[in-house]
């Protein structure tokens, strides 16, 4: 059977808001990384779907932009988080507030 | 050579002795104990442009060179170069500036011998004579002004040269504070002749001004000028400062008081003598000015006891001598008052300075012999008395010069008073009234000057030793830095006058100073004419009343203090009483200043007035901001709170706003 557009995007829109409430609320940042993770890919989920529903590649040439960007973004993100680590022996970010004034 | 190399060179050699003798020895220390080294370049930086002068002096064909260095500032109309100019004026006071400055440069490298900043006392002098020159040589009254706050600045220095002494550094603030109130109005003055003309060059002042400008705005100019001259040569009300700036080196109040400093004012009112003519009132302001200032000093100069306050004061009475000759129209005479007083009381201050030198190696005796010196005082006449004999060179050229301060005749000073008394009688016989109190006053004193200088010669060069062991120490003649410049002082003193003649005996042809200065013979310096000249018996008659008053006191002075010593004062003092306090406390000005000035005026509008509007208004604004910025920040400081999600949250929140605007804002 066909699945309706808007299957799609309810979906995305469920998962970027749970992606969206793991970066607020949560403590650990792995999990926040995640999180950012989650967020991506909802977004390119909608990408896809309007990509296929409008006959339009380019939407599809984006994801891979995204993909490559999260892929870089995980590896830097995942190195601070280990930096952080082996310094403070914690992962909870509101231990982390070398910035606060 | 061309002209424009030598005036560099006269400028520059000065300054550049300034900078080496004031910078070098900062870096190496070595230096500052090489006292022969420093004294020849600190002395041959003053001679040698005396030599380059006496070349221009001698090549001068009569018209004006003006050398055009560099365009200072260009700003709308204001073109101000800087240039420098010379002529007959500027020759003549680069020549004083220059000799007699060169000779107490000389003395100075006798009298500071030991002092432990030598070298810092020969770059100041040396920065003065820079000073000086600008301010000479200026072809502009900027240039001529910054000359004249260089003075003012050199004077703060050298005045305040120990500066370790609180009462030295005291006198070097109040001679520069004093000075700033002229110098406001000579500022003033420059602004208003910049606002009418458009140009603050002589060539422009001198030759368009009292055709372009009006009476008014001429007389304003000069009464600003005159009060801008009053404070550098201590005029009443401003020459408070002047005698107190004895507390700088003997050295320094010669160069101050004889050849530059305070010869200033009298300049810059000759150099502007073609507007100043223009405003009679002025005129007469200058000349009853300077009157009173002349007789005034005068009477205060008897009772003094220090020598160099006697000298002091003298100054201040010659001065206002000078601007006696100004305000009856006659410059070139000033001038040459200018000239002869140069060489008499530069050679009357550095004599004293000599005596000052020995009485303070008598004071160390008497200190090495376990007497206490506490109460001793070097400068004091009192304790001096029969000098002449251990000191004959000191002795003599102090002897010369005091007879030519007095009006002895044939000496320079009977010249060139006698002269400002002729003009003042021709112009108050030419139906200008004010001239005939000029005139009295200045036969006054003429009498006061012979009367307090013979006293000053025989009180410390005559008469009994006085100083406490005086069979057991006795002083010794100055070394021969000291006595050559000395006679050198003494032989102008003796010849300059002749520079001067007056008309009845030269029947107007000897009078080289009027020839060369006078605007009648083409020279820069312009007088008053006078109608009605004074016949030739009448003439006669005045030189004769000065010379028969300058004598006949002399030999008065002369005989009471030979015969009475310190002894007579006492008699003057019974004789007059509450005057003779009067002048003791010298008319109490300096009290009057700080009462009514500082005390009510300054202190009183400054803490009841302006304390208040400055602690509360001014600094309440200034505080109020600073505090509003410090509590507003610290509430948006609470917001930054770096932790990434509560941004994140703003985040997401805006993105809300937005997006809620965009579907249903409209």
């Amino acid at each position: 059977m066909e699945v309706a557009l808007n299957w799609y995007l309810g979906l995305s829109a469920i998962l970027f808001s749970i992606g969206t409430l793991g970066v607020l609320f949560k403590r650990n940042a792995i999990v926040l990384l995640m999180s950012v993770e989650l967020m991506l890919n909802a977004v390119n989920l909608t990408l896809v779907a309007l990509s296929q529903s409008m006959g339009d590649p380019d939407g599809q040439l984006l994801v891979f932009f995204t993909i490559a960007v999260a892929a870089a973004e995980a590896a830097v993100g995942l190195a601070i988080v280990i930096a952080i680590f082996r310094r403070k022996l914690t992962v909870d970010i509101t231990e982390i507030n070398l910035f606060k004034f | 050579m061309s002209h424009d190399l030598l005036v560099r060179l006269i400028l520059l050699l000065p300054l550049t002795g300034a900078v080496l003798l004031g910078v070098l020895p900062l870096f190496m220390p070595a230096l500052r104990k090489r006292e022969s080294l420093i004294g020849t370049i600190g002395t041959s930086m003053v001679v040698i442009p005396f030599a380059i002068t006496v070349y221009l002096f001698a090549s001068y064909g009569g018209d004006p060179v003006t050398v055009n260095y560099f365009t200072w500032m260009q700003a709308g109309d204001l073109t101000l170069d800087f240039a420098y100019r010379i002529d007959e004026l500027s020759l003549i006071m680069t020549l004083i500036v220059t000799g007699v400055g060169g000779v107490i440069h000389l003395y100075s490298t006798g009298y500071m011998h030991g002092d432990s900043g030598y070298w810092r006392f020969f770059a100041y002098l040396n920065l003065f004579i820079f000073a000086m020159l600008n301010l000479v040589l200026a072809n502009n009254l900027a240039v001529l002004f910054l000359g004249w706050e260089g003075v003012g600045l050199c004077s703060y220095l050298l005045i305040g040269y120990w500066y370790t002494d609180l009462e030295n550094s005291a006198a070097a603030n109040k001679a520069f504070i004093v000075n700033r109130i002229g110098d406001f109005a000579f500022l003033m003055a420059m602004f208003l002749i910049f606002s009418e003309l458009g140009s603050l060059s002589f060539d422009v002042l001198l030759s368009d001004a009292a055709s372009v400008l009006s009476t008014d705005t001429i007389n304003y100019i000069v009464l600003l000028l005159f009060i801008g001259a009053t404070g550098k040569s201590a005029q009443i009300p401003l020459f408070v400062w002047l005698p107190d700036a004895m507390a700088g080196p003997t050295p320094v109040s010669a160069l101050i008081h004889a050849a530059t400093m305070v010869t200033s004012g009298l300049y810059l009112l000759a150099r502007m003598s073609p507007i100043v003519l223009e405003t009679e009132i002025v005129m007469a302001i200058i000349a009853i000015t300077g009157a009173l200032t002349a007789i005034m000093a005068a009477t205060i100069a008897i009772t003094q006891n220090d020598i160099k306050k006697v000298l002091a004061y003298s100054t201040v009475s010659q001065l206002g001598y000078m601007f006696m000759a100004a305000g009856v129209g006659a410059f070139f005479v000033a001038i040459f008052h200018v000239l002869t007083h140069a060489f008499f009381k530069a050679c009357l201050f550095l004599g004293s300075g000599s005596v000052i030198h020995s009485m303070e190696h008598v004071e160390h005796d008497l200190e090495h012999e376990g007497e206490d010196v506490s109460d001793f005082d070097p400068q004091d006449m009192r304790t001096m008395g029969n000098l002449q004999k251990y000191m004959p060179s000191t002795g003599w050229t102090y002897f010369i010069a005091t007879l030519a301060i007095s009006g002895i005749p044939l000496l320079a000073g009977f010249f060139s008073k006698d002269e400002i008394l002729f003009k003042a009688f021709e112009y108050g016989y030419d139906g200008n009234t004010y001239a005939w109190f000029v005139w009295v006053v200045g036969i006054v004193t003429a009498a006061l000057t012979a009367f307090y200088m013979t006293r000053s010669y025989y009180l410390t060069f005559m008469g009994e030793e006085r100083w406490p062991m005086a069979d057991k120490i006795h002083p010794h003649e100055s070394s021969w830095r000291m006595t050559v410049p000395l006679w050198i002082l003494a032989a102008g003193s003796v010849l300059t006058g002749f520079l001067g003649l007056p008309a009845v005996i030269a029947h107007g042809e000897w009078n080289w100073i009027h020839h060369y200065l006078g605007a009648d013979y083409g020279g820069p310096v312009a007088e008053a004419s006078v109608a009605g000249h004074v016949s030739l018996p009448i003439e006669w008659a005045l030189i004769g009343l000065s010379s028969v008053i300058a004598v006949g006191v002399f030999f008065y002075a002369r005989n009471v203090y030979l015969s009475q010593g310190i002894a007579f004062d006492e008699s003057l003092k019974a004789r007059f009483g509450g005057l003779y306090e009067l002048w003791e406390n010298k008319y109490r000005w300096d009290d009057f200043y700080n009462n009514v000035v500082v005390e009510a005026l300054i202190n009183q509008i400054s803490r009841d007035g302006l304390a208040p509007f400055d602690s509360k208004i001014v600094d309440g604004a200034v505080n109020g901001i600073a505090s509003a910025t410090q509590e507003s920040s610290s509430l948006l400081r609470r917001i930054q709170t770096g932790v990434v999600q509560n941004y994140a949250l703003a985040l997401v929140f805006g993105v809300v706003l937005v997006i809620g605007l965009m579907l249903f804002g409209g």
